[in-house]
Formats: structure tokens, C-alpha cells, sequence
């Protein structure tokens, strides 16, 4: 712990951090450069994710980082040692219990509070960006707010698979201005977007930060005869029941076997800790 | 054909006054001054290098000219100098009223993008977002340009090249521009195929009523196409008037020469 400075990062380097994360709440949705560092992890692995959480995290703070909903994945457990290590907060994986929540391509199930601040780890922050490579042009297009072309992606959608196939990182206007990338959360969580906490977008790699104040309006794009719809599995998950939440598959042996359970690790297991049980949840559950 | 009516109270749709611009200590194109009348088809000629192109760029606002004015008779505010206005009222502009047609349709079109999503990109752009009749009018303007609208989810790069450069014209023409400018839009195709695209464009110009200011070096395209005709050679214009008029009877030398060097076959 002395060997480091708290959270890893050093002072300068959180205040410019912390600068750029106030301007993204001012601007809600636009992507604010800042100088990214590098981490001791991979671009990918959420460098940008981290560095948010380091200028964000006070060592009162209790932090829970999650993986595609999981707790216990390698990204997550990995993260959450590494701020174990710089930072020495107290750590947990009960979503009601966390301060910060570091997230990679999920919004928790549980709803979210004020005190709350949820960081999600961002590979490309361009929604425009695999229609239009420029980044002079993409700028352009935020600011003037040209946003036609992100409607073309959602056109070749339709015309391709009938519907708008578009399952993860879907595409959000914030405020009535900026369009988003949300991250790659699958789009059934885009209606979570609008919550009461404090949501934080770090891209290490791409050096940008934007943010989503508290009960600001996010809107998901859609054609008025195709409307945005928030799907999943239809199914409920085999552990815990529950037909609300969003589900994994998992293939169970070579003879077609198949499961279903809930993405989200922490709100399965208060689930079943509060008595629900799923089609495998008695056999499964506990090893699961 | 070709003599437009050009009446007492019609007012200009694109006025452009002494237009120059400068490469250096290089002229891009010096002094233009012309007015175009709504329905009319102006041709721009000359070899290369004489400035056709940067004048189109210049007027069309792909690039700053450092002097002169291109006042653009808008439907909102009447005639309004469109190079002083804001970035994003020309770029409004540029996907409503104004139309560009690219030499290289890979340059105006989105190659990675269905038929479909290239007509229905400027729709969009405009605030379209009614999926079904998108798709109609999509499919409606690949009739017009003579494409099967069975070819409507395929991409751009699955076509032949003179079908590439009638997409890019459906594809500027769905939101019904008033001026459309057009640079060398038969360069690069064999002559039939040529000749099947400026049939197009003359009909589509006719039914439209489109003014249109097409840059060429192929006497044959403007002899078709322009009502009037201007003929540029080291970024000044040497001649102008009726096509028929510098074509059949040219004054200045160079429009001479240029007359003479096409082969009679």
C-alpha cells in the first residue's frame, strides 16, 4: 500500500481526470478528451474503466466490479485486487452495498441509488464510428448535430435481418442533443439508463471520459414503425426464476442441454438467498 | 431544344459575382461571374487544369474561395450569399436544396451501405424516421435511375460502374434539390453506358425542373445537356453564351481549338 499512491494514479493525474469527468456531467453525453495514462493492464481490459474509478474512488468508498454481470470473472476479480492493493477500500459484490461500481457491459439488476456512482468500462466511445472512420467528421457531426447517419446503421438493420438487430451498444440520444454509445450493455438495459446514480464513461485506449448525470433523459433511437424494444432471452432463469432479468446461456453437455440463468450473479444469489428457486436450481444451485 | 424562357420577373436561383480563387501565387479560377436561372443547365468545358473543378468546389462550398460571392436564392430567406453563412445552415444546404455529383461515384457514395441505406441517408439526414416509407421512396428512386429494386439491399460495390454513378444521382436526388452540380458525371463509363446515363439525366432535369451546373471536358455531354455553356482556360472564362451558339460558331481562339480537336467519328 505505501508503495503506491492512493488508487494507484498520482494527484495530477486524478485532478485532470476528475476535471474531465465534471465537464462530461456538464455536457451530458459529449466525450471529453483527457490525457489517458497507461495502466498496468491491456487496452481492453478497461483501462479507461479504471482510471475513472481511481480519480472517482475516497477511501470511504466500498467498491464492486463486475464482469458481463458477474462478480467473479477475470476482469472483475482482477479490477477489484488491483484497487484491494492501491487503493485499500473495502470491496463487496452486494450491488446495494457498493459506493462505486465499475462495470463491464452491464448495468446491475438491483435499481440504483443517489449515492451511487456506476463506471463503465468503454471500448470505442464513437457511435458514429463505424459508419463514418474520420474523426474530424465525427466531431463535425456531434456539433453540428448531424446524426442521419446513425439512422443508416439502424436502416441496414431492418432491410438485413427484418428487424432492428442492433443487440448491444445501442445507440442513445442524451438530453435531446448528444448521441452515445452506451457501452456494450446488452440493450435491454438502455431503459436503465435513466436512474438516480451517477454514470461514468471512461475509453483508455480512444482517451475519452462522458458521463450521464442523475435522472437525465436518454432516449434510444428507433424508426416510428419500428420501435426500440428492450429484449431477452424468453425464459426464466433456471436458477433463481426470475423473468425479469437479463440471462446467459449456457450449453450444458453435447446432447443439446441447455441453461438459462440471470447475467447478473449478485441479483441471483439474493434471489435464491430469499427462497426462489429456479427449474435447476435445487441440483445447480449451490455449486453454480 | 435548350432555350430556356427566361422571363422578366424571374430571379436568379444562383448568382455568382468575380469568384477567385487563389492556389498561392497560383490561379485556381479568377473573375467568374454568372447568373443561373431556375430550369437551367449551365456547362462548364475546358481542358484540364483550367480551372473547372475548383470553381465547382468553390461555389458548392467544398472549399473557400478568397473573393466573390455565391448568392443562392434559398426557399426560407430569398437570396442569401451562401458563403457567408454559418457551417451548419451550408451544410443544411448541402443535403436539402444542393445536390453533388462526384466524378468517382466511390466518392459520393457509402460503399459499406445497402442501395437503400444510400438513397435513404439524406432522408434521414432530414429527419425521416418512418422505416416503411423510407424504404419507398428508396425504392421508387432505383425505378427512376433504371435499377432493379431487386437490387435494393445490395451494396454499392456489387454494381457495375454505371449503375454505381446512377445510384449516386438517385441518391442526391431523393430529397428534391433545386441545383445539383455535377462534376464530369460520364467520366470513367464506356459510351453506351454514357449515353444511357445523359438520357437520364435529361429527362430527370426536364420532369424535375432541376437547375444543374455540370463541369465536363466531353463537348458530346454538354452539347446534350447545358442550355448555356462556359468555356474556361487557365482559370479565366474565355467565352460564354447559348451551347449551340460557342459550339457551332466559337469566337475565341482556344474554343476554336476545342471544337477542332474532337474527333468526328
Amino acid at each position: 500500500m505505501s508503495d503506491y499512491n492512493f488508487a494507484y494514479l498520482d494527484e495530477q493525474t486524478k485532478r485532470m481526470i476528475r476535471r474531465a469527468i465534471l465537464k462530461g456531467l456538464a455536457v451530458p453525453g459529449y466525450q471529453v478528451p483527457f490525457a489517458s495514462r497507461e495502466m498496468p493492464m491491456p487496452y481492453g481490459w478497461g483501462t479507461g474503466g479504471v482510471q475513472v474509478s481511481a480519480a472517482t474512488l475516497t477511501p470511504d468508498d466500498t467498491l464492486k466490479v463486475i464482469d458481463q454481470g458477474a462478480d467473479d470473472t477475470t476482469n472483475a476479480v482482477s479490477i477489484r485486487k488491483f484497487f484491494e492493493r492501491t487503493a485499500g477500500v473495502a470491496t463487496t459484490e452486494e450491488t446495494t452495498k457498493a459506493s462505486v461500481i465499475q462495470t463491464r457491459h452491464r448495468i446491475p439488476e438491483a435499481e440504483l441509488t443517489e449515492d451511487q456512482i456506476l463506471v463503465y468500462q468503454v471500448p470505442i466511445p464513437e457511435p458514429l464510428r463505424f459508419l463514418e472512420p474520420r474523426e474530424t467528421e465525427t466531431r463535425k457531426m456531434h456539433s453540428l448535430e448531424e446524426y442521419g447517419l446513425m439512422h443508416v446503421k439502424l436502416y441496414e438493420d431492418i432491410s438485413q435481418h427484418g428487424d432492428i438487430a442492433t443487440s448491444y451498444a445501442y445507440p442513445v440520444k442524451v438530453e435531446d442533443r448528444y448521441v452515445m454509445d452506451p457501452s456494450p450493455i446488452p440493450k435491454f438495459d438502455n431503459p436503465k439508463l435513466e436512474m438516480a446514480a451517477i454514470q461514468l464513461f471512461g475509453a483508455g485506449r480512444e482517451q475519452r471520459i462522458y458521463a450521464v448525470p442523475p435522472y437525465t433523459k436518454v432516449v434510444s433511437l428507433d424508426f416510428e414503425d419500428y420501435p426500440f424494444e428492450a429484449t431477452k432471452a424468453d425464459h426464466p432463469c433456471d436458477l433463481c426464476g426470475s423473468e425479469h432479468s437479463y440471462l446467459d446461456e449456457v450449453i450444458l453437455d453435447d446432447a443439446g442441454n441447455r441453461m438459462f440463468v440471470c447475467s447478473d450473479t449478485d441479483y441471483c444469489r439474493t434471489r435464491r438467498a430469499e427462497g426462489h428457486v429456479g427449474r435447476l436450481g435445487d441440483s445447480e444451485g449451490e455449486a453454480a | 431544344m435548350g432555350a430556356q424562357v427566361k422571363e422578366q420577373d424571374m430571379a436568379p436561383l444562383l448568382q455568382v459575382n468575380a469568384l477567385t480563387k487563389m492556389y498561392g501565387p497560383r490561379i485556381g479560377c479568377k473573375d467568374v461571374s454568372f447568373d443561373l436561372y431556375p430550369g437551367e443547365v449551365m456547362g462548364i468545358v475546358g481542358e484540364s487544369g483550367s480551372g473547372k473543378s475548383t470553381l465547382l468546389n468553390a461555389m458548392a462550398g467544398h472549399h473557400a474561395p478568397d473573393r466573390g460571392e455565391v448568392v443562392f436564392d434559398t426557399r426560407a430567406d430569398g437570396p442569401v450569399d451562401t458563403l457567408k453563412m454559418s457551417e451548419p445552415e451550408r451544410r443544411m444546404l448541402g443535403r436539402t436544396d444542393w445536390a453533388f455529383v462526384h466524378q468517382h461515384a466511390r466518392d459520393g457514395l457509402r460503399m459499406s451501405v445497402s442501395a437503400g441505406g444510400n438513397i435513404g441517408e439524406r432522408l434521414m439526414a432530414v429527419g425521416g424516421r418512418h422505416y416503411g416509407e423510407i424504404r419507398e421512396q428508396a425504392a421508387d428512386w432505383l425505378g427512376r435511375v433504371e435499377i432493379s429494386d431487386t437490387r435494393i439491399d445490395d451494396r454499392p460495390s456489387a454494381f457495375s460502374g454505371g449503375m454505381q454513378q446512377r445510384l449516386q444521382i438517385a441518391r442526391n436526388l431523393v430529397t428534391g434539390p433545386r441545383l445539383v452540380f455535377m462534376d464530369e458525371p460520364t467520366g470513367g463509363l464506356d459510351v453506351s453506358v454514357q449515353a444511357r446515363l445523359l438520357d437520364l439525366l435529361r429527362s430527370l432535369v426536364r420532369e424535375m425542373g432541376l437547375s444543374a451546373i455540370i463541369v465536363t471536358h466531353d463537348l458530346a455531354v454538354v452539347r446534350l445537356l447545358a442550355d448555356r455553356l462556359m468555356v474556361m482556360k487557365d482559370g479565366h472564362v474565355v467565352e460564354s453564351g447559348l451551347t449551340d451558339q460557342v459550339l457551332d460558331d466559337p469566337q475565341h481562339a482556344y474554343t476554336q481549338l476545342l471544337v477542332s480537336s474532337v474527333l468526328q467519328v
